[in-house]
């Protein structure tokens, strides 16, 4: 048996796996923004996010008890439990990283606390307004760089595109991968966006002439395998499964969340061991045996696209197509939530919904579990979202109905 | 072995790099001026690293020394930049980004600019020469390490 499945049957017997422990009671969302374009402070967009999560949640934001947010979040659970009101913080959690690979550690962090005992309502939360900050897509402007950016800055590999192009490249050439497979999800994130009135892209349709003629990010990206640039907040409300069981009658239960980095893969220059990969592959096992499901079971996918071609390598990390099939199957019909197989990215996802950093495609997944996307899959019990593929931590959440717990 | 007399692969202007105030990293970025590739080597396991860290991540030994390898290597991965995201790249055209590995040095892989033709087809596995770009107006003075298919 392998090591790692002994070691979760010893978690899991002695109780402190998350499966079905706790849930994501409610969430929230601003409006969405293109970047810079947001008429509220960021600030005030968390505040919002947070607001809004609770009412869908039925609960009094006083209740909130503990924050977790990533990538060095700017609004600090301090400021928003005064602003909130809040009688007693009693537990705040910053995931380390930058890029948002911490969306689903989020509600890792945030299910761990309340399953602990650490705090009874969590919000896990993002605020972005890249137009008051600066922006993600550009480059540094300092006049002088140390460190490990001393090593790629001055031979003009500062974006986040050209940070990840070649680890796409690498993998296309070590396994094959037609560049059809990132088109088909770019198609399918923006055939879902055209029925989500949240989406930035919405009433902004793609086709594939449009994807193949739009112009080099760097190859090997176009445009429209780069994520957008937004800003807006986002949140969600995380409980144990007994209270959400009070709130809702069908609660979305947290199956698994789980933080996912392999040998070196935060060292310096492009050097992590194992280069052409999402950084699922070890995250991914463990995610779905705390879960206790299999790749078969899932019945819809948000993938972070970063970039489309590390959606291609989450997919096939997760096990939900291999690296001999991804080119057959990863179609736009395949990938649509109408009828597709693999429905992915059913909100529009980072490329056509919003680049929330990730959290609005954690909300999806839980949608999709409710049953109120504006893309809705049909029977949804088990959904998966995962978060910053290639970055040096990535995570996963998998929500479910109480009736996958048997 | 020299793109010197041509001026800089890329413009000046971009950002320029300087060693670690710390110290960790200034044999590489001496090493450079000197004309030198210069990588980690563990003095106990023997094990080349890179990036630079106090460290050795295969022994965890802190007798971490610098040696001068052979400033040769073969294409990993390559990216060829259309869209510049810096104000100095604005009028520049595409330009090439490589990164390469060095067989000889436990394949540590090192990323810099493929000298030649913005256009031309990059193989990988090609063989490369780095071709050291100096600076020497900078502050402080620092020198680029590029590299350019073997034998061109
Ligand atoms: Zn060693």
């Amino acid at each position: 048996m392998h090591n790692a499945w002994l070691r979760f049957a010893a978690v899991s017997e002695s109780g402190r796996g998350l499966r079905g422990r706790t849930a994501v009671a409610g969430v929230g969302e601003t409006t969405y923004y293109k970047r810079g374009q947001s008429t509220d402070p960021e600030f005030v967009l968390v505040v919002k996010a947070i607001l809004a999560a609770c009412e869908d949640a039925g609960i009094n934001p006083r209740e909130i008890d503990g924050f977790c947010s990533y990538s060095n979040d700017r609004n600090t659970p301090a400021r928003l439990a005064n602003a909130l009101g809040l009688e007693e913080l009693r537990y705040s959690n910053m995931q380390w990283g930058g890029g948002g690979g911490g969306a689903a550690a989020v509600v890792q962090n945030a299910a761990s606390a309340v399953h602990a005992g650490s705090a009874n309502v969590v919000v896990a939360y993002r605020g972005l307004a890249q137009g008051q900050f600066g922006r993600f897509g550009q480059g540094g402007r300092r006049p002088a760089v140390r460190g490990e950016f001393a090593y790629t800055l001055p031979y003009g590999v500062m974006s986040p595109a050209q940070m990840y192009a070649m680890r796409t490249t690498r993998l296309m050439w070590e396994h094959g991968i037609d560049r059809s497979a990132m088109r088909a999800v770019a198609l399918a994130a923006y055939h879902h966006a055209q029925n989500n009135p949240r989406a930035v892209m919405y009433g902004r349709p793609l086709d594939a002439e449009t994807y193949d003629s739009s112009r080099w990010i760097t190859e090997p990206f176009r445009l429209y395998d780069c994520c957008l640039e937004n800003d807006g907040g986002a949140a969600m409300i995380v409980t144990s499964a007994e209270r959400a069981a009070d709130l809702s009658d069908t609660p979305v239960l947290v199956l698994a969340a789980q933080q996912s980095g392999g040998h070196r893969s935060g060292a310096w220059v492009h050097n992590p061991t194992d280069y052409a990969t999402s950084s699922f592959k070890l995250g991914a096992q463990h995610l779905y045996e705390q879960a206790g499901v299999t790749p078969d079971d899932v019945d819809v996918v948000q993938s972070y696209e970063n970039f489309t071609g590390a959606v291609v390598m989450s997919l096939i990390e997760h096990g939900l197509c291999t690296y001999e099939n991804a080119n057959e199957v990863l179609t736009f019909e395949n990938l649509r939530a109408d009828g597709g197989s693999i429905p992915l990215n059913t909100s529009g996802g980072n490329l056509a919904e919003c680049y929330m950093h990730g959290l609005g495609m954690q909300i999806e997944a839980v949608r999709q579990v409710r049953g109120d996307s504006t893309n809705q899959v049909p029977n949804v019990n088990v959904s998966l979202s995962n978060a910053g593929p290639m970055v040096e931590i990535a995570s996963t959440a998998i929500y479910g109905t109480a009736e996958v717990l048997g | 072995m020299s793109s010197l007399a041509e001026g800089t692969y890329l413009p000046e202007g971009l950002t320029q790099p300087a060693p670690m105030r710390d110290g960790m990293d200034a044999p590489y970025w001496e090493g450079t001026r000197e004309h030198e590739l210069r990588v980690q080597r563990c003095a106990d396991c023997g094990t080349h690293q890179w990036g630079p860290d106090w460290v050795c991540h295969a022994c965890q030994s802190l007798n971490v020394e610098w040696v001068t390898v052979e400033p040769t290597a073969r294409i990993y991965s390559w990216q060829r930049v259309h869209h510049p995201v810096h104000p100095a790249l604005a009028d520049h055209g595409p330009y090439i980004v490589v990164l390469v590995e060095l067989p000889h040095a436990d394949n540590l892989r090192m990323i810099g600019n493929l000298l030649g033709d913005p256009m031309q087809d990059i193989v990988i596995g090609s063989d490369v020469e780095a071709v050291f770009e100096d600076h020497d107006n900078g502050s402080p003075p620092y020198t680029l390490v590029h590299w350019q298919v073997a034998g061109s």
